[in-house]
């Protein structure tokens, strides 16, 4: 075929196009929550948009955002779970998966449910100590819940590769067209047998849970395990197109649908926020600032560092350090009462600050 | 996911409720009202199983 005939064909297909990329930031380039550790029961995030869960009572790793990558692609950051402790009897019920998840809205391309459901490719560079046979499930959650899984191998210790694995479509049931949760695109690390014991769902298929992980080593078996994800990809069609490099205001735009930070970068000073108002003598209220992007949804909102407000007459109004009434809106973050402050005035204005450091977080993800 | 101290807050203002604020994986929060959130979606669940109960507002 002539690169002229590849080219229209890639165009058709619908791969050529910007924007190709299904998962968000697949370079691990943003990392607006800083490196976390996992936690027992809970989806740990870190790199933006990516988390992981485990059930594990015995295993422990930090999850972090790396700078070791592949040569000669263009990534300057991966994905790194580092196993601290190992779970080396690995209940039959447990465990342990690095994903991405992914809102139903935006999986519209696929035209599941129809008989024009398209196939999908998932491509990235992977780098582990243990080596072996690891699984990719998609796992999708709307009303009858489905499963697809993949084997991949990896063959050398601590070296980079590069896998691509295709997903067939689904004519059976359509991706609802919303904002909840749809795809669970899922890295397996550990899995007891509840999750192995069967014959791997290579197609769709209702969720047997014992089709989904066959043959999945534990990379927890031992503390010098680390893993590392990085260009991850997932596109519609059956090849892989090479990696959509992305500039960072795009790939941070997308992350913030889901976390947002707004912080006090200054070095030592305190910077204004807004201006509210007092509701008496000793409390204010209003709205503080809009989130940097339009949230998925009406994110959980928290705080750290030291914030502060004025008097009329640009005294300070001795409010305490932490925001009262705390609330995150569906387009920005407000007070709906921070109280204990002094010598205020019902009606008049007050001018919040943010110390150097202090920080309004906002979490609508997955 | 490991939920404590929750409890309803009410506005200043009109006293309405506003949301719920928590100790989430160790951070305080201020869950909304909204079940397309993720964590308000655990609160109820943990409440319907008899595992969480949210306090009333003061």
């Amino acid at each position: 075929m002539s690169k002229a005939a590849e080219l229209a064909a890639l165009i058709g297909s619908g791969q050529a196009q910007g924007d190709k990329n299904l998962i968000i930031n697949g370079a691990a380039t943003v990392h607006q929550r800083g490196n976390q550790t996992a936690s027992n029961g809970s989806a740990v995030y870190f790199v933006d948009r990516w988390n992981m869960y485990h059930n594990s009572g015995a295993l422990a790793a930090n999850l972090q955002q790396s700078t070791v990558v592949p040569s000669g692609q263009g990534f300057n950051n991966s994905i790194l779970v580092d196993c601290t402790t190992v779970d080396s009897s690995v209940g039959a019920a447990e465990v342990a998966l690095l994903r991405q998840i992914i809102e139903g809205q935006n999986l519209q391309r696929l035209a599941y449910g129809s008989s024009g459901a398209k196939s999908l490719t998932i491509s990235f560079w992977v780098r582990s100590t243990k080596t072996g046979i690891y699984v990719v499930d998609i796992y999708h959650a709307d009303a009858t819940s489905r499963t697809q899984s993949h084997q991949y191998t990896i063959s050398q210790a601590d070296t980079w590769e590069y896998k691509t694995l295709t997903f067939s479509g689904d004519t059976s049931i359509a991706t609802d067209n919303d904002n909840a949760a749809t795809f669970y695109v899922q890295w397996v690390l550990m899995s007891g047998t509840d999750h192995t014991s069967g014959s791997l769902a290579t197609t769709w298929q209702n969720q047997t849970d014992v089709n989904r992980f066959v043959g999945q080593v534990n990379f927890f078996d031992s503390t010098s395990n680390n893993f590392y994800l990085t260009g991850v990809q997932m596109e519609v069609g059956d090849v892989a197109t090479a990696f959509e490099h992305e500039d960072i205001a795009t790939t941070l735009r997308k992350c913030q649908r889901y976390y947002a930070i707004r912080e006090n970068t200054h070095a030592s000073s305190s910077q204004y926020y807004s201006m509210l108002q007092a509701y008496n003598t000793t409390s204010i209220f209003g709205y503080i600032a809009d989130y940097p992007a339009t949230m998925r949804a009406t994110p959980t909102a928290s705080q750290s560092g030291s914030f502060g407000a004025y008097k009329k007459d640009s005294g300070n109004a001795s409010m305490p350090t932490t925001i009262g009434n705390l609330v995150g809106t569906s387009y920005g973050w407000r007070s709906d009462g921070w109280a204990s402050g002094s010598n205020l005035v019902a009606g008049d204005a007050s001018v919040m600050f943010a110390n150097s450091g202090a920080k309004l977080m906002a979490d609508a993800e997955l | 996911m490991e939920i404590k101290n929750a409890k309803y807050m009410k506005s200043l203002t009109d006293q309405e409720k506003i949301g719920i604020s928590a100790t989430i994986g160790g951070t305080d929060v201020t869950v909304p009202l909204d079940p397309a959130n993720r964590h308000y979606e655990e609160i109820l669940r943990q409440v319907a199983a008899g595992e969480l109960t949210i306090a009333d507002a003061d």
